[in-house]
């Protein structure tokens, strides 16, 4: 198998893999999947690393750290995000059942 | 494509390690119960790659690179610390944007470095550059829009066939003509082409389909990152890239649908007529 079949095999299989693994996500977890997925692509940030460890003039090492940069943002960013919304999700589950007893007892 | 023989056995393997992380991340996310073990096991093997990249590759410029790095890991943890939760749409909108940037500079300073590329990875230059350029200027709009900097309302350009053919057109030029030449020059100008392209894709949507096509772009980042993986020879991003290139599709449908509301609509209806107005 030559590396271009291989890379394209894997394209194939991530695709596939991508789709079935949240086919079942419910209505209320779509925005924080939406941030979740979003922190993954941050992973950029290795591609950045490895074209910005390549630099050969100053205009290329400043762009590469500029995408350094923003692929941090990205990762860091969108998986503390993530973090928080469900953080909300979960506050917001215990504070119904007080709620609910009074009415129960009323 | 980089050689990726100089990715020692250890490190690939790391990456797969990575890599799977990332699939029972997204299908942690995917069910109520385990969605925030999935975001940590995620952000973990996130980590796990970048250390894996620094004791592989040994880049060059460490200390700049660290630096870069604190910034953005600072002005990222702070920003989402802090944010109100309202405004948190709009800044995973912005996130989603520098990540496609970020694709973008990549895969032209990639393109700088190949004196002799072949047409494969021009193409996935050409691909990386317009898809990531046109995630970034798109989610700054959508950014505008959810923070009411941007009339939410769809914005239609006078003269929409006009402008709406010739920068498609030109686009297309810029890209055909990246691939042909394989010039940093032409790299440049479709990217900034693409910025065009991603305004004009997100202006005509509406204010409550904002938060559908914000789902679009981050598919779209995804994509595009992995098109850098193919042309730096790196089977993670490619892995991670088409994973969210993927799921980040469906959820777009499965988001349109739980609204009633068709992509096709929200992407063009501004386009065609009020009557999508709202």
């Amino acid at each position: 198998m030559t590396e271009g079949v291989a890379l394209l095999t894997v394209f194939v299989l991530s695709a596939f893999t991508g789709y079935e693994v949240i086919s079942k996500v419910s209505t209320t977890l779509h925005t924080p999947l939406m941030s979740g997925a979003n922190a993954i692509h941050g992973i950029i940030l290795i591609g950045a690393i490895l074209v910005t460890g390549r630099a050969r003039d100053t205009v290329e090492l400043w762009v590469g750290l500029v995408a350094v940069f923003l692929a941090t943002l990205n990762l860091v960013g969108g998986f503390v995000v993530t973090d928080r919304m469900l953080e909300m999700f979960r506050a917001r589950t215990p504070a119904r059942t007080p709620a609910r007893t009074p009415r129960r007892h009323g | 494509m980089a050689d990726p023989t100089t990715t020692p056995g250890w490190a690939q393997i790391g990456y797969l390690v990575a890599a799977v992380c990332f699939i029972l991340a997204l299908r942690g996310l995917a069910a109520p119960r385990t969605s925030r073990i999935g975001n940590l096991v995620g952000a973990a093997g996130a980590v796990l790659a970048v250390a894996l990249t620094f004791a592989a590759v040994r880049p060059a410029h460490l200390l700049p690179i660290l630096v870069a790095i604190a910034l953005g890991a600072a002005v990222g943890a702070v920003a989402a610390r802090r944010v109100v939760m309202t405004a948190m749409p709009q800044l995973v909108a912005l996130f989603n944007g520098v990540g496609g940037a970020s694709a973008a500079l990549v895969a032209l300073l990639e393109l700088g470095g190949f004196a002799d590329a072949g047409v494969g990875v021009r193409i996935a230059v050409a691909f990386t550059v317009l898809v990531g350029a046109v995630s970034f200027a798109g989610s700054l709009v959508t950014f505008g829009k959810l923070q009411d900097w941007v009339p939410g309302r769809p914005i239609v350009v006078p003269h929409t066939r006009l402008v709406y053919g010739g920068v498609l057109g030109a686009t297309l030029a810029a890209a055909v003509t990246t691939v042909v030449l394989g010039s940093v020059v032409f790299g440049i100008v479709l990217a900034v082409l693409s910025l065009g392209v991603g305004v004009l894709l997100v202006l005509p949507v509406g204010g409550a389909d904002v938060p559908i096509v914000v789902s679009l772009l981050n598919a779209f980042t995804g994509l595009s990152v992995a098109a850098s993986g193919y042309l730096l020879g790196n089977a993670l991003l490619l892995v991670a890239g088409t994973l969210v290139g993927a799921a980040g599709t469906l959820l777009t449908r499965l988001m349109a649908q739980a609204m009633g509301r068709s992509v096709t609509t929200i992407l063009f209806g501004g386009l065609a007529g009020p009557s999508t107005q709202g």
